[in-house]
């Protein structure tokens, strides 16, 4: 009896999977979903911070017209990394590896995964995708400069080193497979009992329609980058025009998968609102199903509208009427959980913390960005805009703006829970009212710049785009600093911090009833689940409540 | 840990959770990743077509049908011994399951060696990708064969991967660790098995029978 | 609950209709091979597809045992090939009106 409760005392921190509990090489074999979401952590955090200096850098070239710190091939190079990096080693990845590694067992009452080896191994195939594209910069041939995308013919003729990268990211799709498959399948078969589907929390709901786009798109993109290495290497001629091959259809291959990707974005991301809004507000989400049914909706339609990236690629004139009538269609269920987000607040009792600084964030430069997807979803506007600078504005606000500000967000949420400790509140708060500044500096000239006709990818301009540069550059310098205090801030908290209760919000989902940190199984005993997921009326028999705090329902 | 449902707690034991509706489903989960990789090369496979159907008709006339057929048929026997080890497992027969097993890798090893022929031979005619023969061709030709070697080739790889796959759970079987109690793994090894023939049964005709 | 998730495939498909399902594959095989021969313009591909299309039916409800399994593995599966249809459809507004 003693050696139970000494077990059930201890945190993840204290207990592993490994013979060992604690040591870097029981972490690296750690089958614990807990462990395996910090690693991720560290990972992303690293590869993060590499492609923002890499913008930096680009936005130090782009201050001035001509060449101000690198030559045209340099820049080219930068773009494309930073693309690479932040897209395939960050966002995608993202929320999922590690919030959702983390809490989604939780959420459901589960001690972990449904297949935890897996986990593991799709941790390391990650670090392998990173360390392959890592290798390609250093070969012969120079670092890739195709930019993100790839597109034939360039992809095929440049001499940079294409073929590696290319391969490092069809690797990295694996590891975003396997990890869409155990969400799957732990939420089908692993869910407390009591929990219907439609208990579940919302976080959840975004996680499984996540994981299916995971599943079905990323397969597309892996054959895709497949072709196009067999082409370098034996000049296949499948997208080779002189041999009869389509770049177009290149296009096609590669959009069907990154169009849904950029909901594998953002659809997590969807999910930690509707998470941190009850708990910020103290009362239940409105419209908790048609939450739910829109990220299946999300999820579905975001399929059907791919080639709306290549509307002025030569598309035929049906396909892209067609395409843009879909388009629009898919702002619809983002719209509606936007008001539904809007309508939980009203006659909440708000508590102006940090994550929900931060989802106020979130809502209105994903509001912007949003909207400026319809202005290019517009057959007409986007002759126009392709291309430009608007482009690079509109997915900036949605991308960052939008899953950025939420990973950040994420952090400040769960951070008690992760690590037992609580960060600097006040500087969260005022690194909040920095990003939206910063943010707003760097990325809103952009909207105008496209406009007023500047190109994307171009590293000079014609001299009327100056100032906007500059104001751009200055907010990369700002969002550079907003940045570094946020990890000065976690970094010294985790050091320093003070020890936090479990339940310092006085949240009700699942991981405000267990202690902080959790313990390796989560759960001493498997909940029986009753009520509704965000049913604030449990604050008053909950084990842990926040301290000091009147809770009136 | 296992869970003790008096108590409503944990015990340790030496136990693992086993779900094995769940194994499957992931494995299902697995096949569809698979069915869009093959998809998104048989979506250009149909672009192609469409663009160049009477230089695929002409290119298509070179392939063997008969050595063809013979794989068809050879596959579509393979998952009928699979699925056969399956069955003799159920009834405990552990040595007709092994037995089974090992038509079933040989069967697939034929299949290669048919492969292998095939390509050889066409290689030998100077059709492969980048010979200058096969430059010389019409567009469409090139591209029927481009596609030909890349989605037979792919799908001769997961032919590797399935043997080997197979191997293992023979070996499993061997040794006990699949039994008639515990065979899920023996299951999942089937169902990537009949996936397999299930894109031969689309690539035959894409390739073989175009008319 | 321990029961629950340890059931195994316990239905038990005979070996008889197992082989029963082999001889229609090797039909259906023969029959697409000798369509091909016949000329039937542009009905051949239709003819293949449908054939190739029952022919995976088979595979997958009694080799792969989909018929046997629960409702949500079918759900699943129509999601993947709902999937797969809709890219065929939708690349096909680009190709057919060129």
């Amino acid at each position: 009896m003693i050696d139970k409760n000494k077990h059930l005392n201890k945190s993840f921190y204290e207990e592993g999977t490994t013979k060992k509990a604690r040591g870097i090489v029981s972490w690296l074999l750690s089958t614990d979903h807990k462990r395996i979401g910090i690693m991720y952590l560290c990972a992303l955090a690293v590869f993060f911070f590499c492609a923002m200096i890499l913008g930096v850098l680009m936005r130090l070239e782009t201050i001035a017209p001509g060449e101000t710190i690198m030559k045209a091939q340099t820049y080219n190079t930068l773009f494309t990394l930073h693309g690479v990096t932040m897209v395939f080693l960050f966002i995608v990845p993202g929320i999922p590896v590690v919030f959702g590694n983390f809490f989604l067992p939780i959420l459901i009452g589960a001690k972990d995964v449904a297949f935890p080896r897996l986990n593991l191994l799709s941790f390391w195939i990650y670090l392998i995708g990173a360390f392959i594209i890592l290798l390609s910069l250093f070969l012969p041939g120079g670092p890739i400069d195709t930019g993100w995308t790839f597109y034939i013919p360039y992809s095929v003729r440049t001499g940079t080193n294409v073929s590696l990268p290319l391969f490092g990211a069809f690797v990295l799709g694996f590891s975003s497979i396997l990890t869409g498959i155990n969400f799957i399948t732990t939420i089908h078969r692993m869910r407390a009992p009591g929990m219907s589907y439609f208990k579940m929390p919302l976080f959840v709901w975004s996680l499984y329609a996540t994981s299916w786009i995971q599943i079905l798109a990323t397969p597309v993109v892996g054959i895709t980058l497949l072709l196009v290495i067999l082409e370098r290497i034996f000049g296949i001629g499948i997208f080779d025009p002189a041999l009869g091959g389509d770049p177009i259809l290149f296009q096609h291959m590669f959009w069907i998968y990154s169009h849904p990707a950029v909901y594998i974005m953002v659809l997590p991301a969807m999910g930690v609102v509707s998470e941190i809004i009850p708990t910020f507000t103290r009362r239940t989400i409105f419209g908790y199903k048609a939450i739910a049914i829109s990220s299946l909706a999300i999820a579905f339609l975001g399929y059907l509208v791919w080639a709306h990236h290549m509307f002025v690629s030569g598309l035929s004139q049906t396909a892209a009427m067609v395409f843009s009538f879909l388009t629009f269609i898919v702002a619809l269920p983002s719209a509606i959980k936007v008001f539904n987000w809007l309508a939980s607040m009203y006659r909440g009792s708000i508590d102006l913390k940090p994550p929900f600084l931060w989802v106020l964030n979130f809502i209105l430069l994903f509001t912007i960005g949003g909207l400026t997807g319809l202005v290019l979803g517009a057959l007409a506007t986007d002759v126009h805009l392709h291309d430009t600078y608007f482009v690079v504005g509109h997915f900036h606000y949605v991308m960052f703006g939008g899953t950025g500000t939420i990973f950040i967000a994420s952090l400040f949420y769960w951070f008690p829970k992760m690590f037992g400790k609580m960060y600097n509140i006040k500087w969260a708060s005022r690194s909040a009212i920095l990003f939206f500044i910063a943010f707003n500096t760097l990325y809103f000239p952009m909207f105008i710049l496209g406009y007023e006709g500047m190109p994307r990818r171009y590293y000079d301009y014609l001299p009327q785009f100056t100032t906007l540069q500059v104001i751009s550059t200055i907010g990369s310098w700002l969002m550079f600093i907003t940045i570094i205090s946020i990890i000065i801030n976690v970094v010294h908290s985790l050091v320093k911090g003070k020890v936090a209760e479990a339940n310092p919000w006085g949240g009700v989902t699942l991981e405000w009833h267990i202690k902080s940190p959790p313990p390796l199984l989560n759960f001493n005993s498997i909940p029986q689940i009753t009520n509704e997921p965000y049913d604030f009326s449990q604050l008053k028999t909950m084990k842990y409540k926040p301290m000091g705090e009147v809770y009136e329902i | 840990m296992k869970y003790n449902e008096n108590t409503l707690d944990y015990v340790p034991t030496h136990e693992v959770h086993r779900d094995d509706v769940g194994a499957r489903m992931g494995m299902w989960l697995f096949l569809f990743t698979e069915l869009l990789l093959f998809g998104g090369l048989f979506v250009t496979y149909a672009v192609y077509r469409f663009l160049y159907y009477p230089d695929f008709k002409i290119a298509s006339l070179e392939l063997n049908v008969t050595i063809g057929t013979l794989n068809t048929i050879i596959l579509l026997t393979s998952s009928l011994t699979v699925v056969l080890a399956i069955s003799f497992l159920q009834k405990n027969n552990r040595n007709l399951t092994i037995l089974f097993l090992f038509i079933t890798d040989l069967l697939a090893v034929i299949f290669l060696i048919n492969k292998y022929f095939e390509w050889t031979a066409k290689i030998h005619h100077g059709i492969f990708p980048g010979s200058e023969h096969l430059m010389s061709l019409p567009n469409g030709q090139i591209l029927f064969y481009g596609l030909y070697y890349v989605m037979t080739g792919l799908h001769a790889l997961h032919i590797i991967i399935g043997i080997i796959f197979i191997t293992i759970i023979l070996i499993f079987t061997a040794n006990g660790s699949v039994n008639s109690n515990n065979y899920v793994k023996l299951e999942n090894a089937g169902l990537y098995w009949h996936l397999v023939d299930i894109i031969w049964i689309f690539l035959f005709p894409f390739f073989y029978l175009i008319q | 609950m321990n029961d629950e998730h340890n059931d195994f495939t316990n239905h038990n498909t005979s070996i008889y209709k197992h082989l029963l399902v082999w001889v229609s594959l090797l039909v259906f095989t023969s029959i697409t091979v000798t369509v091909a021969g016949l000329n039937l313009g542009s009905y051949a591909l239709i003819i293949a597809v449908t054939i190739a299309i029952i022919k995976s039916s088979l595979v997958l409800n009694i080799f792969m045992h989909i018929k046997y399994e629960d409702l949500i593995f079918k759900i699943f599966l129509t999601i993947g090939g709902f999937t797969i249809a809709v890219i065929f459809l939708l690349t096909s507004f680009d190709y057919l009106y060129r």
